[in-house]
């Protein structure tokens, strides 16, 4: 079973690509409906993140496993602009899209964990992973 | 069974009674169910969730679409999710920095409440009510080895905790020049100083200082932009306006503060007071000057305490109990 995918994503047609291998590999991992649609949103405002202020980079979803738990790791990463101030974009009501956008704090808490690195004019990896329960 | 399945059976219940009989008890019943859902911080997408699997149980042959539909439902949910999660995160960020301003205005309140001096010579009473948590309006008193009394009010032209802020160092400034206490012109002249140089250029500060010397009798003033107090003329049963002329802290580096007198005799009063006594608004508008003197002079025949705590309380009526700005009213009467 080849439980990993790894999506470009250039435009937003790549989001969509990304949300599908996502929401396969979660339905496959077995995870409720609810959390499907949780994942699926995560990976959606990731890539589209990606889109919107790097222009390129790529969205990996893979099967991760420690001790007895098995859950479901998304990796966005790209070399764009980076991240200034990383404390302040994960700030609530810090939004640069406009609408309603919780951005990546609503993403951390989709997950169970997140972590992001970033580096100005680098680029930026976040990692998150979903647990089955 | 836990509370997952708890919340499963009991949701099940009350929409079959629904199914079975479409009542005003049964939605009522739903009202309080969901208000316990939120009490629990069940998400929106977990509700549509929950309605779906509990619907799948009780029609095993629900037809594909409408099947397909939840899936879309739940979809949409999840942004509403999403939503929901940020306003909890933010409500709690809200409580921590109320919590963390209550702090902050105890600490004002232990750092500004200068005791009121007891002197033979003097009935002195003093209020000051914040609008919001932080006081804007500042007073403090000072009594001397000689019986000399000084009394200070100001008000920050902004509310808050700029305000609050603001006060703290002016309140600084007036501790680390105690030989100048004696010459209110002075004072002021030197807090002016402080203030144009350390103060963001749109906030400015009015202030009322006065010395009561119990040895003559006297009290010495100066004012800088201050909303006026009153002198009270208990011989001729009068109130006359304390008029002083000074620019307000902080406009202009060089400015000098003129001196005045008045000499107190048995139960006469100087009343000191912030623009938040005079700005009060009723439902019938400002309240005037006048309307403060006739209230002061309704109560007194009571101390001065008594004075301004039923004038705070009258005015705080006629305001419907929300004060717009902060309120500081003091009196100092020379005992007979």
């Amino acid at each position: 079973m080849n439980i990993q995918s790894c999506v470009e994503v250039r435009n937003e047609w790549d989001i969509v690509k990304a949300r599908q291998s996502g929401r396969n590999i979660a339905k496959e991992l077995g995870f409720g409906t609810v959390d499907q649609a949780r994942i699926t949103t995560a990976i959606s405002e990731l890539a589209r993140n990606i889109y919107l202020y790097a222009g390129k980079g790529e969205v990996s979803i893979e099967r991760t496993e420690t001790g007895s738990k098995v859950g479901l790791k998304i990796i966005a990463a790209d070399s764009g602009p980076g991240i200034k101030d990383i404390r302040r974009v994960m700030e609530d009501g810090f939004t640069t899209s406009g609408g309603l956008g919780a951005g990546l704090p609503g993403v951390k808490r989709l997950m169970d964990e997140f972590t992001i690195d970033s580096k100005e004019n680098e680029g930026t990896t976040i990692t998150a992973i979903k647990w089955l329960r | 069974m836990d509370d997952r399945d708890l919340q499963y059976e009991k949701y099940k219940s009350i929409l079959e009674n629904y199914l079975e009989e479409q009542s005003e008890q049964t939605l009522y019943k739903g009202q309080q169910f969901s208000r316990k859902m939120i009490e629990q911080q069940i998400s929106p997408e977990e509700a549509v969730s929950l309605h779906v699997s509990v619907l799948e149980e009780l029609f095993p042959d629900l037809p594909e679409p409408l099947k397909n539909s939840y899936d879309f439902l739940l979809e949409m949910m999840i942004g509403y999710g999403f939503a929901y999660r940020e306003h909890q995160s933010l409500r709690n960020r809200q409580q921590q920095l109320e919590s963390e301003i209550e702090v902050a205005a105890n600490m004002q309140q232990t750092l500004l409440a200068g005791k009121k001096p007891e002197v033979d010579s003097l009935d002195i009473g003093a209020i000051s009510k914040p609008a919001k948590k932080m006081n804007g309006d500042y007073y403090h008193f000072v009594q001397d080895e000689n019986d000399c009394v000084s009394v200070a009010i100001a008000d920050i032209i902004g509310k808050g905790i700029p305000a609050a802020l603001c006060m703290s160092m002016i309140k600084y400034a007036m501790d680390s020049a105690p030989e100048q206490r004696m010459q209110p012109g002075a004072v002021l002249e030197n807090l002016n100083r402080v203030v144009e140089q350390n103060v963001d250029p749109n906030m400015f500060i009015t202030m009322f200082y006065g010395l009561y010397d119990s040895r003559v009798h006297s009290f010495y003033y100066a004012g800088a932009g201050h909303e006026p107090g009153f002198f009270y003329d208990s011989e001729k049963d009068q109130f006359e306006e304390l008029f002083t002329k000074g620019l307000v802290l902080g406009v202009s580096k060089k400015t000098s503060y003129r001196e005045y007198q008045r000499v107190l005799n048995g139960n006469d009063m100087v009343i000191m007071l912030s623009d938040g006594v005079t700005e009060c608004r009723s439902s019938r508008g400002f309240i005037e000057r006048d309307e403060i003197v006739a209230m002061i002079r309704k109560y007194i025949h009571l101390s001065a305490q008594e004075i301004v705590d039923s004038v705070y309380k009258e005015l705080e009526r006629l305001q419907e109990f929300e004060l717009r700005d902060d309120f500081t009213l003091l009196i100092l009467r020379r005992k007979v």
